[in-house]
């Protein structure tokens, strides 16, 4: 498999209708295949992911997404995501349908995608109302009559990861906070992984974990593509921008300007970098 | 003695209540402030576990998000979040969640998904996350919620995790203690009087007969608290 750009892979990957997970728990969340998406107009995507962080925020508020999978919808740290609150409280762009999970299920639905089993088993989802209003079922010990919950398995369309480096023939290595990008990508019937940088060799680094070239569907090279989200070994999480986005994206009007101008008026996430660089220079 | 913030006495009094050794899920905010300031006075041991996958995580400035590069970058071991839920959470080898909400009822059941109807709702909040399994796979569940009759409410919008195991809710007013089932005002902060921590509960307020009230921070911890900085606050 070859390294191709994150554009094409966009194109011939992912469809208007797609379940679609883009995963990174804090850290490496793919932003410029978010962004790419956005750009390439995706529309009634269901779109899957434990903490929906800023990228499905500007998905949701462009009108890419029908409906949304996810167990925790803040700004981390900061507050709301007034986009995914938009949608849910006026239905502005649109109308979204939610599935909503616990932390604990959602991670249990992704393993057991991975592993191609039809649903995951916890201790978990005991009392309170979410129950009620989600996907689980109660099912009972075979051995022991205990009663466990069951989520079903997430089996996306397409899983989209963000990773540090890949070898030029597409193994990808990853290290730092992995969250659960390993069982997206094994979970998803496609995948893409856009990485900082292609080596000639993956050293071997603590606590990294490969990804083969031959589980994985695309490999595209995007140097600052977890922006603001960050690559461990290679940058930071821009702290400020998050901080900064509860204003930005608090109005329909700022939101859609900042989008409009940084997202739809560039082509890359090198394009974007630079529009963020200029932004900042007249501040 | 110097003077110190509400938030200060909260962070302060949950953070007392650590002890060294304790292994601890910790959120972000007050939570993260209580249980680095243990970690930095009486409860060296204390392990922290953010629920990125962070274990024995030793920040120098608090992070502002669970996912901090300097949380893996100084923990023990970092492991996928899977593996954190299944076999670290459930697994039942940790000690104390904290959490908090923007609803707590008589019975320290939380609210953390809407305001209003979940179909319709006025305000959307970000939802359950961990809390659902933290508050029933820990020992023991310490709450930390400032006061107020909108956030302790006699009737909560939403069910998002269960108060079985919640053995202290701390606020800026004082602290709660579960008393034959129902939360009930052991401790009041220096200052704050039974009445004002009726008037901030929104049903009928049970008070302990040995009614208490909480040491003030002592200028040790206001300043290893002020030495704390947040990520990104700047």
């Amino acid at each position: 498999m070859a390294v191709v750009p994150l554009c094409c892979a966009v194109r011939d990957l992912v469809h208007d209708g797609d379940v679609v997970a883009l995963e990174g728990f804090t850290h490496l969340i793919p932003y410029a295949a978010g962004h790419e998406l956005i750009r390439q107009g995706r529309r009634d995507l269901t779109l899957v992911r434990m903490t929906p962080d800023l990228v499905y925020d500007q998905l949701i508020g462009m009108g890419c997404a029908r409906k949304l999978v996810f167990s925790w919808g803040g700004n981390p740290g900061v507050g709301s995501l007034h986009r995914l609150r938009d949608a849910v409280e006026h239905g502005w762009p649109s109308q979204l349908e939610l599935e909503e999970h616990s932390h604990a299920g959602m991670a249990a639905a992704y393993a057991a995608g991975a592993a191609n089993l039809p649903f995951g088993v916890l201790r978990g989802y005991r009392g309170g109302d979410l129950p009620g209003r989600t996907r689980v079922a109660a099912i009972a010990c075979p051995f022991t009559g205990e009663a466990l919950a069951a989520v079903p398995a997430h089996r996306p369309d397409v899983g989209i990861v963000h990773a540090q480096r890949a070898d030029r023939d597409g193994n990808v290595q990853l290290w730092g906070i992995l969250g659960v990008q390993k069982e997206t990508v094994l979970a998803s019937a496609r995948s893409i992984v856009t990485v900082e940088e292609v080596v000639d060799e993956l050293t071997p680094m603590p606590g990294a974990t490969v990804l083969p070239a031959w589980v994985v569907g695309a490999v595209c090279v995007a140097p600052g593509g977890a922006h603001p989200s960050y690559a461990h070994g290679y940058y930071d999480r821009d702290n400020d921008f998050y901080v900064a986005w509860d204003e930005i994206s608090r109005e329909r009007e700022s939101f859609r300007a900042w989008m409009e101008r940084h997202v739809l008026g560039t082509t890359d996430v090198t394009e974007y970098h630079a529009s963020l660089a200029r932004a900042r220079e007249r501040a | 003695m110097s003077e110190w913030t509400a938030d200060e006495m909260m962070a302060v009094e949950a953070s007392r209540r650590l002890r060294d050794g304790s292994v601890c899920f910790v959120g972000i905010g007050l939570p993260s402030l209580a249980a680095n300031l243990a970690r930095r006075t009486h409860a060296p041991g204390c392990v922290l576990i953010y629920e990125s996958g962070t274990i024995g995580a030793k920040p120098t400035e608090l992070p502002l998000s669970i996912g901090d590069g300097e949380l893996a970058e100084t923990a023990d071991s970092v492991v996928p979040v899977p593996e954190m839920f299944a076999y670290w959470l459930q697994g039942g080898r940790i000690d104390v969640g904290f959490l908090g909400a923007a609803q707590i009822d008589r019975f320290g059941r939380l609210n953390s998904t809407v305001i209003g109807d979940y179909d319709h709702p006025r305000v959307r909040l970000p939802g359950g996350g961990g809390a659902p399994e933290i508050a029933l796979g820990v020992r023991d569940v310490f709450v930390m919620l400032r006061q107020s009759p909108r956030t302790f409410v006699e009737q909560l919008d939403f069910v998002t995790s269960l108060g079985d195991r919640v053995r202290v809710v701390v606020t800026d007013l004082g602290m709660l203690e579960p008393r034959d089932g129902e939360l009930t005002l052991t401790r009041l902060h220096p200052g704050v009087t039974v009445e004002e921590a009726q008037e901030a509960t929104g049903w009928d307020l049970r008070v302990a007969d040995d009614l208490g009230e909480s040491e003030p921070p002592t200028d040790a911890e206001l300043e290893v608290l002020r030495s704390l900085r947040t990520k990104g606050s700047s």
